[in-house]
């Protein structure tokens, strides 16, 4: 069963407190004594997601685990935003070690707790889509397949946005990036896959993998706590906009995510063991363009001669989620 | 404390990062003007006591509804509600049903035996009100409350005006005004049934009063000149309504003509179908020219009242009346066609507005009357000093809710004006329109219909046509309001911060920023539901 929105009292849960809520009906965020495990001062752009994302799904696993909780970081905006030397925002045990071995490095605390008998401790890793898509791959592929008992989170902001905004193989097609400049004949990111590790982990049937947005707070927050109550690998893979990256006001942030998800450009849904067990509907169905427009990365698709058949192109993918994973509810709204 | 090789500094926290002075524009809170409460002639805070409805607390709901407003059951029931016309979630779905729940909290208060909170200590001063309507009644509940004593003169033998001479039972049943008048009453106000003022300054000096307000109403019916022989019998609508109240009730005849296109044309129209006549309104325009509300001309014709439109009376004979059909000219005015029709009647009943009985005026030193209305400043004092007035007897919309306001903002400047001050209302705030707010996070809810009595009772009884709502919907339909302008504590800026620089106070105390983590990226203020933060400029 997954997330049921409470859809009534006023705002129901699609904020994020509710003061006509029960307190236990009541999301961690709204909470102030959440953990803030990613405190004030960290150097992240304005308007970040990732930093927000973070924080979403940390405190939740915080809670979830009564605060006793590791993390390993990848190399990324994460780690560099929050722990240029010799301070640090994290209010956990938190390690970095390579952009590439955060898995590995999980696998190991992981391994270690085990040893020491440690069983109310839990571990978790996280990186960008770069640490985790690219350059962590094998490490996690590896966690993946023995399943160890970690949670891993991805926070995807589709591209290298800390070194200057490069591609990824989580960055749209058409997108324009520092390599992949709108340029030529197919101008932007190649059309093609890209790396839906959603789905690939799910390929390893691993206990859980869900994906996840900041626009919908108590969606993330009920997978981490879900992910949390499992045992063995599980994946968690959160949309954060980039407002730097991908050419938006600040303010947009979680319009952008909200947009997406609409859209159908990112679907957002849960798997248990290989399967998906529930999805995230959309709630007012609307055109890619609405999400594509306010993004400067896509400016291009839009000039004096928009690109049609591109847009086309990209609406096409967002069909396909919403007839892959049914984000319409039976209505078809 | 000993560092590991090669390490020169202590491990330390981001908070010696002082992030706010990134910022280049700073979010700020505030309270907007919810359109409702702009809209209301009553000037309640709507959006204030919809806030404690949402919560169950009915009771803090309807005590912050009585702080503007002493008669929420009577204005449930008589209301025209513009607020709801003002409604921004009428762009979304449909607007807040505030008239059925304020109905509700009315009905409430009754039920409960709910009493007004204690007046502030006397100020030993004396006010006269001379008429016991919406406006003086409600003069008289703001000035007891800020510790005037207060003597109601009422020239009629009940309280009420045009709320009991005026709209009939079935949309406003006695026992509901009663009780809300008792209620004022229980405050100390003393009430002088059959009191005709003929004098006012005479009154004044000899009741020690320090000074008066005026709301007589408008209570005599318009006439105009139908050539019609001695059988025929005209009588005007304000004193047919007026003799339902009493022991004699209006002896019409069974086929009844209402002459006029108002609220009070369709009110006697429907009161004549309750009482087995068959009444038909005449009326020289067309149904949306018409001043009747909608609503209520829709009512009457499922009640079957008969209308003929572009019509108006040439004559009336023994029995029967000769009208001319009417045509609209360009401009939109009547212009007869010379095509006559008859029609039967026993009667024709005058519908055709309200003059003031001004007679306790003459003589009034500075008084000036223009159209048959005193004239007020804006602070509700006539030209004589200390002699104040309101409702339908000065130039304004005559409906109970404009009344009610006008009793209010003339107690304040009365209070004032005994204090040797003058009243200066707060500024206003600027309006909660609807694109400030981020409707994404309102759940979808329709509007909840009111039960409506059928036709057949409708058409043979006096009974109450409008039902209200119980409990449960009444919380539904609190619910439904977004807030506009007005922070009701959802959390968002708390939880879409990415620097954790909102600080949540706690239930009741609502939020603040850490401007010195703050980076002004906005997000809080993008995804506020009800637009109370925004952004403003940094001086740099």
């Amino acid at each position: 069963m997954s997330f049921q929105p409470v859809k009534f009292y006023q705002t129901g849960t699609f904020t994020v407190g509710n003061r006509l809520l029960a307190p236990d009906e009541r999301s961690v965020q709204a909470n102030q004594q959440r953990s803030n495990a990613i405190n004030s001062g960290h150097r992240a752009c304005q308007g970040c997601g990732e930093a927000l994302g973070a924080r979403y799904a940390i405190d939740a696993a915080m809670a979830a685990s009564g605060g006793k909780l590791i993390a390993a970081n990848a190399t990324g905006c994460l780690e560099v935003f929050s722990t240029p030397y010799p301070e640090s925002s994290w209010q956990l045990p938190w390690i970095h070690s390579l952009f590439g071995n955060a898995a590995a490095v999980a696998t190991g605390i992981a391994a270690a707790l085990k040893v020491k008998g440690r069983q109310d401790v839990r571990v978790v890793a996280q990186g960008g889509d770069g640490g985790t898509t690219d350059i962590g791959f094998g490490c996690l592929s590896g966690m993946f397949e023995r399943n160890d008992d970690v949670l891993y989170i991805c926070y995807d902001n589709q591209g290298y946005m800390n070194t200057g905004v490069q591609r990824s193989s989580a960055t749209p097609p058409a997108a324009r990036t520092a390599t992949t400049m709108p340029l030529g004949p197919e101008p932007g990111n190649v059309f093609g896959q890209g790396k839906n590790v959603p789905e690939i982990a799910m390929a390893h049937g691993i206990p859980y993998v869900a994906t996840a947005t900041v626009a919908d707070l108590r969606d993330l927050e009920y997978k981490v706590n879900k992910a949390m109550s499992l045992h063995g690998a599980r994946y968690l893979h959160v949309f954060v906009p980039c407002p730097l990256g991908w050419g938006t006001a600040s303010h947009d942030t979680i319009r952008m995510a909200r947009l997406a998800k609409e859209t159908g450009m990112f679907p957002v849904f849960e798997a248990e063991h290989g399967e998906v067990t529930g999805v995230l509907k959309i709630r007012h169905r609307l055109p890619v363009e609405e999400y594509l427009k306010p993004q400067r990365r896509f400016a291009h698709l839009f000039g004096k001669q928009p690109h049609h058949e591109t847009i086309a192109r990209l609406q096409a993918i967002a069909d396909r989620n919403i007839r892959k994973y049914g984000l319409l509810d039976e209505e078809g709204k | 404390m000993e560092k590991p090789f090669a390490i020169t500094l202590k491990p330390g926290s981001s908070l010696t990062n002082l992030t706010g002075t990134w910022r280049t524009a700073r979010p700020e809170y505030l309270d907007r003007l919810p359109p409702c409460n702009n809209a209301c002639p009553a000037g309640e805070n709507i959006q204030g006591w919809l806030f404690h409805a949402e919560s169950g607390d009915y009771e803090q709901a309807w005590r912050v509804l009585v702080e503007n407003n002493p008669l929420p059951a009577v204005m449930g029931r008589v209301c025209y509600h513009p607020c709801e016309s003002a409604c921004n979630r009428a762009q979304l779905d449909e607007a807040v049903g505030i008239n059925s729940v304020e109905r509700f909290l009315g009905d409430e208060a009754i039920k409960r035996g709910w009493k007004f909170a204690a007046s502030a200590a006397s100020t030993g001063k004396k006010v006269l009100v001379v008429g016991a309507g919406p406006s003086g009644l409600s003069a008289a509940y703001h000035l007891a409350r800020m510790g005037h004593r207060v003597e109601i003169h009422e020239a009629g033998p009940l309280a009420g005006g045009m709320m009991r001479f005026g709209i009939p039972k079935y949309r406003l049943p006695r026992e509901v005004l009663d009780a809300e008048v008792q209620r004022i009453l229980d405050m100390g106000v003393v009430l002088k049934l059959n009191t005709k003022i003929e004098n006012i300054e005479a009154s004044l000096r000899a009741g020690g009063f320090d000074a008066a307000f005026l709301a007589v109403g408008a209570h005599i019916g318009k006439r105009t000149y139908i050539p019609a022989g001695d059988a025929t019998r005209i009588v005007d609508a304000v004193s047919v309504l007026r003799s339902m109240e009493g022991e004699d009730k209006p002896m019409l005849g069974r086929r009844v003509v209402v002459y006029g296109g108002g609220n009070t044309a369709v009110d006697v129209a429907r009161t004549v179908k309750r009482m087995g006549g068959e009444p038909i309104i005449v009326y020289r325009r067309t149904r949306d020219k018409a001043p009747a509300h909608d609503f209520e001309i829709e009512e009457a014709l499922q009640e079957g009242v008969m209308i003929k439109w572009l019509s108006t009376i040439k004559q009336a004979g023994e029995g029967e009346i000769m009208v001319e059909k009417m045509a609209l000219d360009e401009a939109g005015y009547p212009q007869p066609t010379g095509e006559f029709e008859t029609l039967a009647a026993d009667s024709v009943v005058l519908a055709l507005g309200q003059d003031v009985d001004l007679s306790l005026l003459e003589g009034v030193a500075g008084l000036e009357v223009k159209n048959g209305v005193v004239q007020v400043c804006t602070n509700m004092m006539t030209g004589h000093p200390g002699i104040f007035a309101g409702g339908d007897m000065v130039p304004s919309e005559r409906t109970v809710t404009v009344a009610v306001g006008h009793g209010k903002k003339a107690a304040r400047h009365i209070d004032a004006w005994l204090r040797g001050e003058t009243y200066a209302p707060p500024p206003k705030h600027e309006l909660a329109e609807f694109g400030k707010l981020n409707t994404w996070y309102y759940s979808d809810a329709h509007k909840t219909v009111r039960p409506m009595l059928d036709l057949l009772r409708r058409k043979t009884s006096f009974d109450e046509v409008q039902g209200g709502l119980d409990e449960n919907n009444a919380l539904f339909e609190a619910r439904r309001c977004l807030s506009c302008g007005n922070c009701f504590e959802c959390d968002n800026c708390y939880g879409v911060c990415p620097d954790n620089a909102v600080i949540k106070l706690g239930p009741g105390k609502r939020f603040e920023f850490n401007y010195d983590y703050c980076k002004g990226c906005g997000l809080c203020v993008a995804e506020c539901p009800c637009g109370a933060i925004k952004m403003v400029a940094e001086d740099i």
